[in-house]
């Protein structure tokens, strides 16, 4: 598991710096983000979707927001 | 059999550059998407700071608008890039800050880099010749391809059938019947083009995404470089002048008096780099005071912040002072009257 603190960004940047990590890693890696700015709830779920990678996880947690992706194959 | 050729399409958000990708997706060719973040997008920021916003359910729209597409979104963080596009337009400004034309050059020019490093054989945009006064024209078309390096890679779905050939409709690698001669500021073409494609949910067009073409954040921006003697920015400066009501009382400080809750949330995470100031005896803003301060100044920055506390109509409010996050100085003062914020300190 990867880990990737993007508290205090604003999106897009933590889907940027998430997108960029991914980008280093291979199908079946995982990458957990770390987050403070709500959007990316939505923001890095729908960029995995239209990416191919799959969000195993996303919850809040004492004002922040955790999701957890599975790198797809390409 | 023929080889799929790529576009990659520089995606906004917005209801031409979803449609010009449509178009190509259209006929077969393999398109991704591409999104430039220069740091002065509105709607991201704007949502995720203001509390009365919050309610709102909020999307990123270029995602949105791959994901109507069906293709993959690449964003592109080119913030410190962009700073020389708008530090030293070429082409100038439009009616605010927004260096239009040089900007698109810049986009257009990165995705040409992005298309090939990536094998990709062609660029598109949603343009539209007179869709927009400074960097959508005819003059203007010309421009744009030849200073981003893309010349006749660049390909505009929407107008083409106005502009000469370019080199995927010469090979044949698109129809040029089938695509458009769109031209002007209507919208009714793309609308129709919408309906057609079954998209009835797009983003407003209307060139609003940008907060370098807004008014009231230009004249800020602007007192900011005028205030440094020099143009240049950070992150950081570029997202305080989003947050809050600006006032410049004197040359050497700025006061950033926060709006509702979201923005003093917001202000909170800046309390380490900048001295602070916080009503005590009664409910107000945070304040963030942006510069140097003199023999005095804490005390007129006080009788401001006081102004917007809920303390505004009492004799005395006490205000705490605070630099890099520790507390330095405690005063107490009257807050101004209404009429004692002058017109000229507001930013």
């Amino acid at each position: 598991m990867i880990e990737l603190d993007a508290r205090r960004l604003m999106c897009p940047m933590p889907v940027i710096k998430a997108q960029n990590a991914i980008k280093t890693m291979v199908s079946g890696d995982k990458l957990r983000v770390t987050c403070s700015d709500p959007g990316v709830m939505q923001d890095i779920p729908a960029w995995s979707r239209i990416n191919g990678h799959t969000i195993l996880k996303a919850e809040e947690i004492d004002h922040e927001y955790i999701i957890t992706i599975e790198v797809g194959d390409d | 059999m023929t080889t799929q050729r790529k576009a990659v399409a520089l995606i906004s958000g917005g209801l031409d550059s979803l449609l010009a990708a449509k178009v190509m997706l259209e006929q077969g060719v393999h398109v991704e998407g591409i999104n430039f973040y220069t740091g002065f997008c509105v709607e991201g920021h704007t949502h995720a700071i203001r509390k009365k916003d919050k309610a709102k359910p909020k999307r990123n729209n270029a995602l949105w608008s791959a994901e109507q597409l069906g293709i993959k979104l690449h964003i592109i963080d080119v913030i410190d890039e962009y700073k020389d596009v708008l530090i030293n337009p070429k082409h100038g400004y439009g009616q605010n800050m927004n260096p239009c034309l040089d900007c698109k050059v810049f986009m257009v020019g990165k995705a040409k880099e992005w298309a090939d490093e990536n094998g990709f054989d062609f660029i598109i945009t949603g343009e539209v010749i007179g869709q927009r006064p400074m960097s959508q024209r005819r003059e203007t078309m010309p421009i744009i391809s030849e200073e981003s390096g893309a010349d006749d890679r660049l390909l505009r779905p929407l107008c083409a059938q106005n502009l000469p050939e370019t080199l995927p409709e010469r090979e044949g690698w698109v129809n040029r019947d089938e695509l458009h001669d769109f031209s002007g500021r209507t919208r009714k073409p793309q609308m129709a083009l919408a309906e057609k494609f079954g998209f009835d949910d797009y983003a407003q067009p209307a060139g609003g995404c940008c907060f370098l073409t807004d008014k009231a954040y230009s004249v800020k921006l602007t007192d900011l470089w005028a205030s440094r003697g020099k143009k240049e920015y950070e992150i950081d400066d570029i997202m305080l002048l989003k947050v809050g009501r600006h006032f410049r009382p004197k040359p050497n400080f700025k006061l950033i008096v926060a709006r509702e809750e979201g923005e003093n949330n917001f202000l909170q995470g800046y309390k380490k780099q900048f001295i602070t100031l916080r009503t005590m005896s009664h409910k107000g803003p945070l304040t963030l005071l942006d510069g140097t301060v003199e023999e005095g100044d804490l005390e007129l920055a006080a009788k401001i912040v006081a102004r917007f506390s809920q303390g505004r109509d009492a004799e005395n409010v006490d205000v705490e002072v605070a630099e890099l996050g520790e507390v330095i100085k405690n005063v107490s003062v009257k807050p101004f009257a209404i009429e004692e914020i002058q017109e000229a300190w507001r930013v």
